[in-house]
């Protein structure tokens, strides 16, 4: 398809423009204050290499967490008709819209020590979550998954149903259906949705601060290092938030890549 | 239909306020319309806005703006150029980031002190009665982080007493400690005297001796770029004065 032929409105390209400079120069500003001769000094801190491998670890964990719960849930919500669907969706997104730190309070109520689920963890197995690296990766999850459904289901709804009606003429179950030809048919719009996952997963501070508390090398992931360096050493949280940019954008990039497009 | 239904409303808001802003402005006999900035540690969050509704009717015309939050960040954004009058720190060293850049225009004067509290689950059911229980590996802990005043005060106290305390979080500040106790789901935290009292019963405080080593200074200054230096002046002279004094011992809080 071609670009319709015309001048070029400016209503649009103005603001889209000025919506550009709105999103990059914050982060050009982040470079030029970063004070790069001491950069190395502040790396080799352990600190920040605990709190990086954390981030890391817990955010891919996450983002498996969510690919086994929230892949099935997507293709329920795109494939089944059952009473009260558009309510299920209505609220497998409210963690989208829902302030983090109100998430982190609701885990804590339910999966805490005292709470109603975690109650009976505690006393049946001896299992606690908050304070625990178990923990910051449920906080992630809760708060990543629907990006996961949302594009999950996106894509099954876009998604050809005939090759799955063919092959279910041919006799395969419709858990073979989905396994062979379903989950292949969507595999970008899955790998989409678990790279939209892990960064939400990566950048989560309420939740985690809130449900898991902040203790270097168990439960400290990056923004949370970030946001109390900026407490009393301001240089040391912009290297933080530096490292946790270029890593995020090397990560993306080489997952489009490879992915994607 | 939709689009200019969603236009309208957001350009009514905008009609009204112009309409509101030239009308007021018009009129020069009414009382002068000014705002007070006042930044404060969150500690204070409950006095100061009782303190700054008696300074609101003893100065008519006169708005107290309160920018309640962690004493360093707030440190931080005045350095950074914040509107502010007045900043009332919950520590010397706080005080001290904006003393040193030069932002302060009036010596600090310190107009409270806070004393900490070993704040229980109402219940207490890891039965904790001193500093020393808070040592015990079994017991769940959580403190403030040692960059915010109150962690501070607590690792001071706990190097004084020669424990050590594993502690499961290191909170971003003295509202997350109280909140994980009062959930249930710590054992103990270290909190300031004020916030068991403002937290309602809903933790049990317990003093401890060695909280005599940590008490935390509140210092308060007039801010060098004040856009309302004199307005600054009386309400630094209203807390720091017995009226001040009065309300914040009410609250827990120690005379200097």
């Amino acid at each position: 398809m071609r670009a319709p032929q015309g001048r070029v409105p400016w209503a649009l390209t103005i603001p889209a423009v000025a919506g550009l400079a709105f999103l990059v120069l914050p982060l050009a500003g982040l470079l030029i204050r970063t004070p790069w001769s001491s950069i190395g000094p502040r790396l080799a801190g352990t600190q920040v290499g605990d709190a990086l491998r954390l981030s890391l670890i817990s955010a891919t964990l996450a983002t498996g967490l969510c690919l086994v719960l929230g892949v099935p849930l997507a293709w329920m919500l795109a494939r089944l008709s059952f009473p009260g669907r558009r309510l299920v969706r209505a609220l497998v997104t409210v963690p989208l819209v829902l302030p983090p730190v109100v998430g982190g309070v609701a885990l804590l109520l339910v999966l805490g020590r005292k709470g109603l689920v975690g109650q009976w963890l505690d006393s049946a197995f001896g299992i606690t979550l908050p304070f625990t690296t178990s923990g910051v990766v449920l906080a992630e999850a809760f708060v990543a998954m629907p990006f996961l459904v949302i594009s999950v289901e996106g894509a099954l709804r876009a998604a050809d149903q005939r090759y799955e009606e063919a092959a279910a003429t041919l006799g395969a179950s419709r858990l073979t259906v989905f396994r062979r030809v379903t989950l292949p048919q969507v595999a970008p719009g899955v790998m989409a949705g678990a790279i939209l996952c892990w960064a939400r997963a990566l950048g989560e501070f309420g939740a985690t601060i809130t449900f898991a508390g902040n203790f270097p090398g168990r439960t400290q992931t990056m923004p949370l290092a970030v946001y109390l360096a900026l407490e009393n050493d301001p240089d040391a949280a912009i290297v933080l938030s530096v490292v946790l940019l270029v890593v995020s954008i090397a990560v993306l990039a080489l997952l489009r890549d490879r992915w994607v497009s | 239909m939709k689009l200019r239904l969603a236009a309208l409303a957001l350009a009514l808001p905008l009609a009204l306020t112009a309409c509101g802003g030239g009308s007021s402005s018009g009129k020069s006999s009414a009382p002068s319309k000014k705002t007070l900035n006042v930044f404060a540690a969150a500690s204070l969050t409950e006095t100061f806005q009782q303190l700054g509704k008696t300074f609101e009717a003893s100065h008519p015309g006169v708005t107290v703006k309160f920018n309640f939050g962690g004493s360093s960040a707030l440190a931080q954004q005045i350095t950074q150029g914040a509107p502010a009058d007045v900043f009332a720190a919950a520590s010397p060293a706080t005080m001290k980031t904006v003393t040193d850049a030069g932002d302060a225009a009036t010596t600090p004067a310190t107009f409270v002190k806070n004393e900490l509290e070993i704040a229980v689950p109402p219940s207490n059911p890891a039965k904790i009665t001193g500093l020393k229980d808070l040592a015990n590996t079994k017991y769940k802990v959580v403190l403030c982080a040692a960059q915010v005043p109150c962690g501070a005060a607590a690792t001071k106290a706990l190097t004084g007493a020669n424990l050590k305390v594993t502690p499961v979080s290191l909170e971003q500040d003295v509202k997350g400690v109280l909140t994980k106790v009062e959930l249930g789901e710590a054992d103990a935290g270290l909190v300031y005297k004020t916030d068991v009292n403002s937290a309602d019963g809903r933790v049990k405080g317990i003093d401890f001796p060695e909280a005599a080593t940590a008490i935390n200074a509140y210092p308060i200054a007039v801010l060098k770029d004040a856009p309302q230096p004199g307005l600054a002046k009386e309400f630094t002279a209203l807390v720091t004065g017995p009226q001040g004094l009065q309300v914040l011992t009410a609250a827990g809080f120690e005379a200097p």
